[in-house]
Order: C-alpha cells, then structure tokens, then sequence
C-alpha cells in the first residue's frame, strides 16, 4: 500500500495537552513521524522583563502545573546562589517534602493516563484514587491542590507542624499500600504485558547520543539522576537512582512505579530528620551575576539558566525542560510500530507540552 | 418524539470534550480528576468523549495564543447545537498571569462565545462541577430559545 499521512493532535482523546505529530504510514506501520509544536507557547521567558524576580516566582510556577513546586525551587535557588544567601536546613528539608510529594503525584497521574491510553480504564481509576491522598496533603499544607506555591527567594513561606508531619506519614503509608496492592496488576498483568513489552525500544546507546533525560534515560539503563548533584537537602538523605534495562514501554512504566515508592521513603527520611529553627532568612539586595542550575523534575532534568544585573528584572530567564530533551527520542521511537501502538509509545515519554513549549 | 428525547438526554447526560488551549495543566488534571472516583462527575450522567461533533459541552482551559485560536474556533464550528462553552480558570477568563506575555490573545471569550465562567488558578474540581451544572440550566435555556426561533421563522 502507498504511504498516507495521518495527523495526530492537536486535540486527541488520549492526549490531555495539544502536540501534533504528522504520522507517515505504510499499511499499520509508521515509516516516520514529524513532532510540530506551538500551541501552549505563552512566552513566559520574556514576562521577566515586565515582572521583577520575586513575582517571577509565581510566573515560573506556572511553566507546568504539575511540577509547579520543582520549577520555583530550582529558580530560586539559583537567585538564592546568586545573592549568597544561606538557606536554614528546614526549609531545605521541607522543600525537599514537597518536591517529592510532586513528584509522587505526577508519576500517580502518569501511571493512570498510561493505563488509559491502552485502555485499562479501572487502572487509570484505581491510580487516581490514590493520587487525591496526595492533593489533600498538598492543600491542608500550603492552601492549594496543584500550585502549592511554597518557594520565595530566601526558605520557604509555609511550615509544617508536628501534627501535619504525623498525618503526612500515615497518609504516605496508606499510599504505599495501596501501590503494593496495585503492583500485581501494573507489573505483571498479561494485558498490560501484552501492550507495553517491546514496544517503543529505546537502546542504551541511543538514549546517551539523543539526550534523553530522567526515566526514559534510565529505563534505558544509564543511573543519571540530577538528584545526585545533592541539590537541596539530598546530601543527607540515603537515594539511589532507580534503573531498568530494556528501554521499552513497560521499562518505562516500572520506573515511574519504582520511583513513587522511591519518593515515599525519601520523604519518611526527610521528616524524620526534619530539625527545628527558621524556615526562610530576610533577603536583602538584587541578584547580580549569572548562574545554571539544575534539578530532577518528574519526567527528567529541568536546567534554569538566570542571568541578573542588579536591577529589579532579570535580563535573561532561560527554562530547558526534560521534555524538550525526550522529544528526539520519541521522535526515534516511533518508526517502526503500529499505528495503535502511537498513543502508548507517545505517553510513555510522559510529554509535559505546557513545559516543552513554556 | 425523538426530538424530545435528545433534548432531554442532552441535560441528563451531557457529552463533554475538553481542550487545552495553552493553560499550564493545574486546570487540565483537576478536569480530569473530576472524572475519577473521589469527584465522579458520571453520577451526574457526564461523559467525556474526544470527538467534537458528539459532544455538547466544550471546556476550555488556558489562554489562547496565536497559534491555537484557529485550533479552537475549528472545534467550535464543529459542535452541533445547541452547545455550551466553559472557560475554566484565570487564564482561561482573562489571560491571568501570562496576559503580559507576547504571544498571548486573551481570554477564551476573544475567539469563541463563552456561556459560563470558572474562575480559579487553578480552578477546584468542585468548582469546574459546579460550573457545568449552573451551564447545563443554560442549555435548557438554549434550545427554548431555539424552538422558539424555529416557530418564529
């Protein structure tokens, strides 16, 4: 059969964020796939020049919804760098709560789309259920489900009491079982087997030269994790990268899986070393200098690059974000399967388009 | 009588297709945890469907930018009617925070008429449901309207 172009996005069932991908196709088989962009671009690098870099904080929140609480710390971070402040070590720890509570609830809302995009809907249900433990410790603590809004340049604008510490470990422990009971059904179900083992290949060799980034990079099997910079408070705590080796969609999926419970020990070890004193210092002064910095956010490495002249605006905000980065290989893994294999191998990137195209 | 019938379903169990026209996905994962289990927004007979001319209800999150109005106004126009639009969040009603930003129209309701208004950044599940159900009043509104403009004309 000739070769027939098949659009895929912007707006699609399976995608809650509009992409498009121009899917060339031979008979079921996709020969090439083309990624265009621009439909969430705001062009939020440029509002630096309008708002000054404390109500930047709010703006850089906003690059993602579901990172939000990664991307303000690793921006102020590097203000705090540039301006030689010394954060007190709660703060550090709380933010390092926070930050993996995140991520606990984006890899929960990733595992449930993924179940969905090969239609196993009860999964997608069960996940979700499970998610809303963590958006209710997330809007007890800082007043909010998704934009917990914590971070300022300095600590962090909220504490959290011994008896919100006691609620957060029994809420985690509730959720750590209920990931036990859903690991049967997630790792080993012939259904989800069926539609994820193989598919969507992604060597260890292509992962390192296309420049992938966070659990497509390890489900690649290379251990790079940003959280080994020891960024924060994880000089202290105990963490490996978690790490697979066959690079295809089910890889993928155990990584995440992997990694929630990951996350939730981590915060365990956070509370329980959690010291008393400050929570933010004054700040004084503007930013001058230039700086990178760089975290783990959910779906890889997100790098700030700040650059500041000692006004009240920035001169340039630079945001790379690991989707960005995992777009080559996506691009890399799509010739060569069935068309109604595309929404899996697609969602198995976890693609962040409102942080991709900012 | 079959007419009858479809106005009826249309209120007790709206279709609904969700787009995300440049919002920074608080909104898109609180409208879609209005879908599971602790929301459960199909008691109230709503279900979310991709297909544009099945749907009778469209949500809109985000902002538009210069890129996706076309994408949006496409969708509209594919709508069958009588529909209902709901813009949900600060960006979605006015631009909120990324008005400034340059490659940003404004709210929703630059491109396409907008029927209810959900604010919040991002806008709560409880809000988003609240928001669909004062709307669906309005849809019962809309094909009055309509029958009376078909006896009219």
């Amino acid at each position: 059969m000739s070769k027939t172009i098949i659009p895929f996005g912007p707006q699609h069932p399976v995608l809650p964020e509009p992409i498009h991908v121009s899917l060339t196709v031979e008979d079921e088989i996709v020969t090439e796939a083309v990624p265009a962009f621009g439909y969430v671009h705001r062009g939020l690098e440029k509002l630096a020049e309008k708002k000054d870099f404390n109500q930047m904080i709010q703006v850089v929140e906003r690059v993602c919804g579901i990172c939000s609480m990664i991307h303000a710390m690793c921006y102020c971070e590097g203000l705090e760098t540039l301006m030689n402040v010394e954060v007190p070590r709660r703060a550090k720890l709380l933010r390092v709560i926070w930050s993996e509570l995140h991520r606990i609830h984006s890899h929960l809302l990733w595992l449930g789309l993924y179940a969905d995009a090969f239609g196993f809907e009860s999964v997608f249900m069960q996940f979700w259920k499970i998610r809303e433990r963590i958006m209710d410790i997330n809007e007890a603590t800082a007043g909010n489900r998704v934009i917990v809004s914590v971070n300022q340049v300095g600590g962090v604008r909220r504490d959290l009491s011994p008896s919100q510490l006691k609620w957060i470990l029994d809420e985690i422990t509730v959720v750590e079982k209920e990931m036990k009971s859903m690991e049967s059904t997630m790792l080993n179900d012939y259904t989800v087997k069926k539609r994820t083992v193989g598919i969507g290949v992604l060597t260890r060799e292509m992962a390192y030269e296309l420049g992938a980034s966070g659990p497509v990079l390890r489900a690649s099997g290379i251990a790079q994790d940003m959280r080994q910079l020891k960024y924060e408070a994880f000089d202290e705590l105990d963490f490996e990268p978690v790490v697979e080796q066959d690079g295809d969609c089910y890889a993928r999926g155990v990584i995440r899986f992997r990694e929630t419970m990951q996350s939730i020990d981590i915060v365990r070890q956070a509370i329980s070393r959690l010291p008393q004193g400050d929570t933010f210092v004054k700040v004084k002064g503007k930013p001058e200098g230039e700086i990178v910095t760089r975290v783990e956010q959910p779906r890889g490495e997100c790098l700030y690059y700040i650059k500041a002249n000692k006004t009240k605006f920035l001169d340039r905000l630079r945001i790379r974000t690991p989707t960005f980065a995992n777009i080559p290989p996506l691009a890399a893994m799509l010739p060569g399967i069935e068309l109604a294999d595309v929404p899996v191998v697609i969602l198995s990137i976890d693609p962040c388009i409102s942080c991709t195209e900012r | 009588m079959l007419k009858k019938l479809i106005e009826k379903s249309q209120i007790k169990s709206p279709w609904i297709v969700h787009y995300d026209c440049g919002s920074c996905n608080g909104c898109d994962i609180e409208t879609l945890a209005c879908l599971t289990p602790l929301y459960d927004v199909e008691r109230f007979g709503v279900l979310n469907i991709g297909n544009p001319k099945h749907a009778d209800v469209l949500l809109v999150t985000g902002t538009v930018n210069h890129r996706n109005k076309k994408v949006l106004k496409n969708i509209y126009d594919q709508m069958s009617d009588p529909k209902l639009i709901i813009a949900i969040g600060a960006c979605g009603l006015s631009g909120g925070i990324f008005k400034e930003a340059y490659n940003v129209v404004g709210g929703v309701d630059k491109v396409i008429p907008v029927d209810v208004y959900v604010p919040g950044c991002p806008a709560k599940p409880e809000a988003i449901i609240d928001g669909v159900v004062e709307g669906l009043a309005k849809l019962g509104e809309l094909q009055q309207q309509n029958k009376t403009d078909a006896i009219a004309s």
